[in-house]
């Protein structure tokens, strides 16, 4: 009895120290967005003066609202194109026989270990020569082709899950084809959809490589790329405090995604690596 | 990246016809290559033919500063690289940054994924919490842990009455990066691992304590054999991704310190020196290197490489 129980509270403290380490960075970062500038330096944990002007002064500066922009319909275009390509893909490879299906699973599985920054310097060339540098459709091109294996693997998992019979049933019970998918296979297929957008959306929001290689002035670059090229007051002055709002600012959408999505984040995650 | 893992699994779908092809299954043959086309073509013009590319380039003194003096060298350029210490001294930070970071990510993520199958109360809530390194951009979190660490404005140097600069030196420069890392990653490399422990019966561990097995027989006899699955993809993936690094360590310093890694040099190369030849060479590498990474993986656990739940 002793034994379970200072092994529960082992275990209790242990989930504490994670919540605590999980917690840390993101309590640190929004204290210094709201940190005066005169006691940005005073390495407090906590602001000491409170001061809301580097939210307003990043929303007047063009190159964070730009980014801002960009960043949000970089990340949603590339994910309604990966999905939608994948979706094709997925059912294919749950449903039907055909020759070469473990062929395109080993190649997605290839491109997925693909180290990205080898593209880099083909991509930059290509890029400038054919005028889609510094355009969003020059990352929109790149990130949807990392997230299409990563979405054919959770889609397919998913998809191998739907019970296809009640497509029949449902014709059986008098439901034209259209009917019987839109009435029926729709609302069972749309979960692992929406669980790979989610997915998917937060790769394409998370990446550095491209967007700081294959961009260069506000028309393309997101917010990743933009917060390391953030002016300071003077050249030798790190602007701090404003990277601290901006990257709360661009942090903040993705903590809602993660509270309100756990559940489905964390069956797309393990779906696609535990059932393959 | 995210999760996938070995694909060879076969897929039980549709009733299987060998002998002779009937006309049904003609036509879902064609349906099958139909639907996968568009993402195989995106796939592979998007990373087969820059790869082709890049490759070509390495094979040439490509400089975008003298554009006249371009010509095909062979492969001279892989001389250069591989003799070059800078090179060899990269591949050694790559290594280091992957191994302790992917180490550590392996026993946290372990106890995590143990705490979290345990845990009876806010089962959602210290799930949630958990996750959130994982969905915050690369680049915040790089930003977050480097103001800790920095003297001017860190609070990590005055709770230790720090007086010099951590970040000024390559052991506190290794930290911060290999920090910042596990801080992101562990989350992702716990929910694998989750998956896994979620398959290992509960019948096994009660049959294994009536013979009188204690908890650390237990984890080391029924858990680990029936996770390694879990185990060897989440350390594939996780490796493979660490060896990749580049969003911290440019937040960090850009390789200062004797931080430089494959891909910041990379595209150090390629694109503050504009030497694409060169650079292309080490795209080229680090490209090799990942696959024989993989290859060993699959090597080495190979036997074991199905995940689980194989059905």
């Amino acid at each position: 009895m002793e034994t379970t129980l200072s092994k529960r509270a082992g275990w209790t403290g242990a989930i504490v120290l994670l919540v605590v380490f999980a917690l840390v960075p993101v309590v640190w970062i929004i204290s210094l967005s709201l940190k005066d500038p005169t006691t940005i330096g005073d390495g407090s944990f906590l602001p000491t003066k409170f001061t809301w002007d580097n939210y307003s002064s990043i929303f007047s500066q063009s190159i964070f609202t730009d980014a801002l922009r960009n960043s949000i319909g970089i990340a949603l275009i590339s994910t309604v194109i990966a999905v939608f390509i994948a979706c094709f893909a997925a059912y294919a490879i749950a449903r039907l026989n055909f020759p070469g299906k473990n062929v395109v699973l080993i190649a997605s599985l290839g491109i997925a270990m693909f180290p990205p920054i080898s593209l880099v310097g083909p991509l930059y060339n290509l890029w400038r020569n054919i005028g889609l540098y510094d355009t969003w459709p020059g990352l929109i091109i790149p990130y949807m082709t990392f997230a299409l294996p990563l979405s054919i693997f959770i889609l397919s998992a998913f998809f191998r899950e739907i019970p296809w019979e009640l497509e029949q049933a449902a014709q059986v019970d008098g439901a034209t084809p259209l009917q019987a998918f839109v009435k029926v296979i729709a609302p069972l297929a749309a979960p692992g959809i929406f669980t790979t957008a989610i997915l998917v959306f937060l790769f394409c929001w998370n990446d550095f490589v491209f967007a700081s290689t294959l961009t260069s002035t506000n028309a393309a670059q997101t917010v990743p790329a933009a917060l390391a090229a953030f002016p300071g007051a003077s050249q030798f002055t790190q602007p701090i405090g404003t990277i601290a709002a901006a990257a709360v600012v661009v942090t903040i959408p993705v903590v809602i995604i993660v509270l309100l999505f756990q559940r489905r984040i964390v069956s797309g995650l393990t779906a696609g690596a535990v059932k393959g | 990246m995210t999760a996938i893992t070995h694909p060879a699994q076969k897929v039980v779908s549709g009733q299987s016809r060998k002998p002779r092809l009937t006309d049904r299954a003609r036509a879902e043959r064609r349906l099958g290559w139909m639907l996968v086309a568009p993402a195989v073509i995106v796939m592979i013009a998007v990373t087969v033919y820059p790869i082709i590319n890049a490759f070509i380039l390495s094979l040439q003194r490509a400089d975008l500063r003298f554009p006249q003096a371009n010509t095909f060298i062979g492969l001279d350029n892989y001389g250069s690289v591989l003799g070059s210490s800078l090179f060899w001294q990269d591949v050694y930070h790559t290594l280091i940054i992957t191994v302790i970071s992917v180490a550590f990510e392996l026993v946290f993520g372990m106890l995590i994924a143990l705490a979290m199958h345990r845990v009876i109360f806010a089962r959602g809530a210290v799930r949630a919490i958990a996750l959130i390194p994982y969905g915050i951009v690369t680049v915040v979190a790089a930003y977050s842990w480097r103001y800790a660490l920095e003297l001017d404005s860190g609070w990590i140097p005055k709770l230790l009455g720090l007086h010099t600069d951590p970040l000024a030196t390559s052991t506190g420069s290794y930290i911060g990066v290999i920090v910042a890392e596990i801080w992101k990653t562990t989350p992702f490399m716990a929910l694998l691992l989750l998956g896994g422990l979620a398959l290992v019966p509960d019948e096994l561990h009660e049959a294994a304590k009536v013979d009188g097995a204690s908890t650390w027989q237990r984890f080391w006899k029924i858990t680990i054999p029936l996770m390694k699955p879990a185990i060897l993809v989440a350390l594939l993936f996780r490796t493979l991704d660490a060896f990749r690094i580049y969003d911290t360590v440019v937040i960090f310093n850009n390789g200062a310190h004797n931080t430089e890694t494959l891909s910041v040099l990379t595209s150090n190369q390629l694109l503050s020196r504009l030497n694409l030849g060169l650079g292309s060479t080490v795209a080229v590498l680090l490209f090799v290197m990942v696959g024989i990474i993989a290859f060993m993986f699959i090597k080495v656990f190979g036997a074991n490489a199905a995940p689980g739940g194989g059905d």
